[in-house]
């Protein structure tokens, strides 16, 4: 099962549609309220890194469904400037806009699993996975 | 569309209940009406309810803190009141810490620390 819906992260207005679209998605696979704030949140703070950094990009939401577990994926793809150093922007604390944006690895603690691909001067990939127990 | 929170004014308290997704600009738009409003009335205390908010991200989190910092520097004191579990949670795990920041269970105890806290 692989049922997937995409917000293009352009504007400000679009981080709240990209949201609003993970909780709805959220929600009608049977995450409760906990996890629906998690996942909220997540896509916020993808989306808007997406917004400060690259510019455009977007913001894709999947239904997974593996061994009889429902689960939901989040993809933000930008082609921006990339990460320089990953490594760095995992690290608690760094953060290149002055305190805006928790930072990737706030997302990773409220996901699941968690993977980022960058190449600078390309663009970015992060893939974040929540499973519904 | 540009939403404003309503912001009553209860004494010499200000209370304003947020009860919408908060989108940036509204959110930078309450942060001035707030100040103004502190400005107009001379109000001591505000309580900022967040019963109704379901998520919380880095960004509203950060406007709340400015605010919250912004009336102290006006000489009025901010509780933040009725964080849900759900939102609680996030905020930590995101973390965020709101250090320093007075907050209660609901409106209620929210009104009775600000007058205790005004009153000291």
């Amino acid at each position: 099962m692989s049922n997937q819906s995409s917000v293009e992260i352009l504007t400000e207005w679009d981080i709240v549609a990209a949201r609003q679209l993970g909780r709805n998605v959220a929600k009608e696979l049977g995450f409760g309220t906990v996890d629906q704030a998690r996942i909220t949140t997540a896509i916020s703070e993808l989306a808007r890194n997406i917004y400060l950094y690259a510019g455009q990009g977007r913001i894709e939401i999947q239904q997974l469904m593996e061994n009889g577990i429902k689960g939901i994926l989040i993809i933000a793809a930008d082609q921006g400037p990339g990460i320089p150093d990953v490594r760095k922007v995992m690290e608690d604390g760094f953060s290149t806009s002055g305190g805006l944006g928790a930072g990737l690895p706030g997302v990773k603690r409220l996901m699941d699993e968690f993977k980022i691909e960058t190449i600078p001067g390309e663009g970015t990939d992060i893939r974040a996975t929540k499973w519904l127990r | 569309m540009n939403f404003r929170i309503p912001i009553l004014k209860l004494r010499d308290t200000l209370i304003v209940s947020i009860q919408w997704e908060l989108d940036d600009q509204t959110a930078i738009q309450f942060q001035e009406d707030l100040l103004n409003k502190l400005h107009e009335t001379s109000a001591r205390g505000v309580v900022i309810d967040l019963t109704s908010v379901d998520f919380i991200d880095s960004f509203i989190a950060k406007v709340l803190g400015d605010v919250i910092s912004m009336s102290s520097l006006m000489g009025a004191r901010v509780v933040i009141t009725g964080i849900q579990p759900a939102v609680a949670i996030t905020l930590i795990e995101l973390g965020i810490r709101l250090e320093d920041v007075m907050t209660a269970l609901d409106l209620e105890n929210g009104l009775d620390k600000l007058q205790l806290e005004l009153e000291a």
